[in-house]
């Protein structure tokens, strides 16, 4: 099977600084894939690279067979990677409901004369986007909270929000970045069956950084370590559990 | 599904259509009024003057607003777009005789060109950049004007028909704020305001910024030459010295009065500082006191505006409008 996402050997130097050094992973469709490693290993940076906020100073990222080193990152999103923020980045000043319709923008079939003088399918297309938007925020029980503004729910329902702005952009894989950062254990738990559901329901394939290892070994098929922008070890939850390097990377001790 | 059907329709089509009549009933109602004061003669000429010219100011603050406050592009040219409308629609209707609508569709489309042109390197900055950056650039486009001849240079550009009536740009303001309010509530207006809300989201959500701001910046760009193009057939000398920086920010300072991302509050604004310094005509020394006073009690008490990202709609009262509200609230 081909791989949904594949990136070879891609290197990222801040300055004299390697990020991400040698760095190669792949994900198949449907895949549920953790990524994890002590802070400042690079995860981010490797989010930032499969997004287009970052381009790699070299290697190469193939989405669905097609290079996406170079592209724009709503153009990026545009051939179907979503993701959600480490440091929430919501449209704060804005309703929960307008959080999600903003992200069916590409989605939407009218153009700007139609928009401005609301004609032709202006209407139900706003119509459509809203319906969609809705059923979205019931999934994430954010339903009653629709016309709230985004900055005043709190900090697991924003978490939540953001997960759902990102599936309203019709994903093929979703990246989320520390979607159970800030939540209690009982949050975490509903976050985690939330996504199992979600990738079952979507047809998603799902790539998450997470530094808690309850989640991340619960839910996780295949698991990638991060030290120091490397890879040390790729596996299933149990293999990394059981791997001396991920250990000692984790616990520290004499290398 | 049976639960989707419930679900609360927070922006139904006949709710949209029913405000919007609304606002149409009430434009009509408000253009009937004033223009039965001027035929019996309860307005007189000053305040007739001054009426256009809020109606201008309110095409200019609120294609302002459409930058700076939905967009989050911090502008200080719109003068320099007001301009452009000016002279490139007196030079149609003086030197070459056409109407008036044709002066304003092409002097618009003239600054939305320079817009577009301008917007696409300008945009790239940020903040204070931006601001540094459109400031120079209304200034130039000033000097230039001040050193064309054809133009009349410094002395003005003189003997333009007096063409601006109050149906003319009771009409442009409200197809101005008709075409803004429909702007900002479709997915292109969204895309703005998440902009301005968050780049890096917005673009995380597949919107393209530097098209957005680009679009933004040359609609804003458009209306600022259409309401020039009004501006300069409201008397019978233009001249470079109605474009400076000050008339910029003056625009900005409705724009900030009233509440950045309001159309409200821009006409509410535009409406205010204009209709003041109209009534401080007599005594141009407090002039300047009281607006800065103003200001200043403005930052004290409500730092966002006075309508500051809300629309008057979303107040009570208009929440209480039964007809509205049976299919759901307008926002």
């Amino acid at each position: 099977m081909e791989p949904l996402l594949k990136a070879t050997r891609v290197n990222e130097m801040f300055g004299g600084l390697k990020a991400v050094s040698n760095f190669n992973l792949h994900i198949d469709p449907g895949e549920l894939v953790g990524l994890i490693g002590p802070n400042g290993a690079g995860k981010t940076t490797a989010f930032n690279l499969f997004t287009g906020v970052y381009q790699p100073t070299e290697g190469q990222i193939e989405f669905l067979g097609k290079s996406i080193v170079g592209l724009k990152p709503h153009q990026i999103t545009q051939r179907g990677i979503a993701r959600t923020f480490q440091n929430i980045r919501l449209f704060a000043e804005l309703s929960v409901l307008d959080n999600v319709k903003i992200a069916f923008h590409f989605h939407v079939r009218y153009g700007l004369a139609e928009a401005v003088m609301r004609i032709g399918r202006y209407y139900s297309e706003e119509q459509r986007i809203e319906n969609e938007a809705m059923k979205l925020l019931k999934i994430f029980k954010l339903d009653s909270l629709a016309e709230e503004t985004a900055k005043n729910l709190p900090y697991g329902a924003q978490r939540r929000l953001e997960i759902a702005r990102a599936l309203a952009a019709s994903p093929k894989l979703l990246l989320l970045d520390e979607p159970a950062a800030g939540m209690n254990p009982q949050e975490t738990q509903e976050l985690m069956d939330m996504i199992h559901w979600i990738r079952d329901q979507f047809g998603l394939t799902i790539l998450l950084i997470e530094h808690d290892m309850s989640l991340v070994m619960g839910i996780c098929e295949r698991i990638y370590v991060l030290e120091y922008g490397e890879i040390i070890a790729q596996g299933t939850p149990a293999e990394i559990q059981h791997n001396p390097e991920v250990i000692r990377a984790y616990l520290g001790g004499e290398a | 599904m049976g639960e989707l059907l419930q679900m609360k329709k927070y922006n139904s089509k006949s709710a949209m259509q029913k405000f919007d009549f609304l606002l149409l009933a009430c434009s009509v109602v408000l253009f009937a009024a004033i223009q039965a004061g001027f035929s019996m003669d309860l307005i007189g000429s000053f305040w007739k003057l001054n009426i256009i010219l809020i109606c201008i100011n309110i095409i200019m603050s609120a294609s302002l607003n459409l930058i700076n406050g939905y967009t989050g592009q911090f502008s200080l040219g719109h003068a320099g777009f007001m301009a452009v409308g000016a002279y490139v629609s007196v030079i149609l209707t003086t030197n070459f005789g056409a109407p008036l609508i044709a002066g304003m569709v092409l002097g618009g489309a003239c600054a939305a060109f320079l817009g577009c042109l301008i917007g696409l390197p300008t945009l790239r900055l940020n903040g204070d950049y931006l601001a540094i950056a459109t400031l120079g650039l209304g200034e130039i486009i000033r000097i230039v004007i001040m050193n064309i001849e054809y133009v009349g240079g410094a002395a003005g550009f003189t003997g333009i028909p007096h063409l601006t009536t109050f149906p003319w740009v009771f009409v442009t303001m409200i197809v101005t704020l008709f075409f803004i309010k429909n702007f900002v509530n479709s997915t292109h207006g969204r895309a703005c305001i998440a902009v301005r809300e968050n780049e890096i989201a917005a673009a995380a959500m597949g919107i393209n910024i530097t098209r957005y701001k680009v679009m933004a910046f040359t609609i804003g760009a458009a209306f600022a030459g259409i309401g020039g193009a009004l501006f300069a057939h409201c008397f019978y000398i233009i001249n470079p010295s109605s474009f400076t920086f000050m008339q910029s920010f003056n625009f900005l300072i409705m724009v900030v009065m009233g509440g950045l991302g309001s159309l409200t509050g821009s006409i509410a604004g535009a409406f205010v500082v204009t209709a003041l310094s109209a009534a401080l005509a007599s005594w141009p020394e407090f002039r300047m006191i009281i607006y800065a006073l103003a200001l200043i009690f403005l930052m004290f008490y409500r730092p966002q505006g006075l309508f500051g990202y809300v629309e008057l709609t979303a107040y009570a009262p208009f929440n209480k409008l039964k007809f509205l509200n049976k299919e759901g609230g307008q926002k």
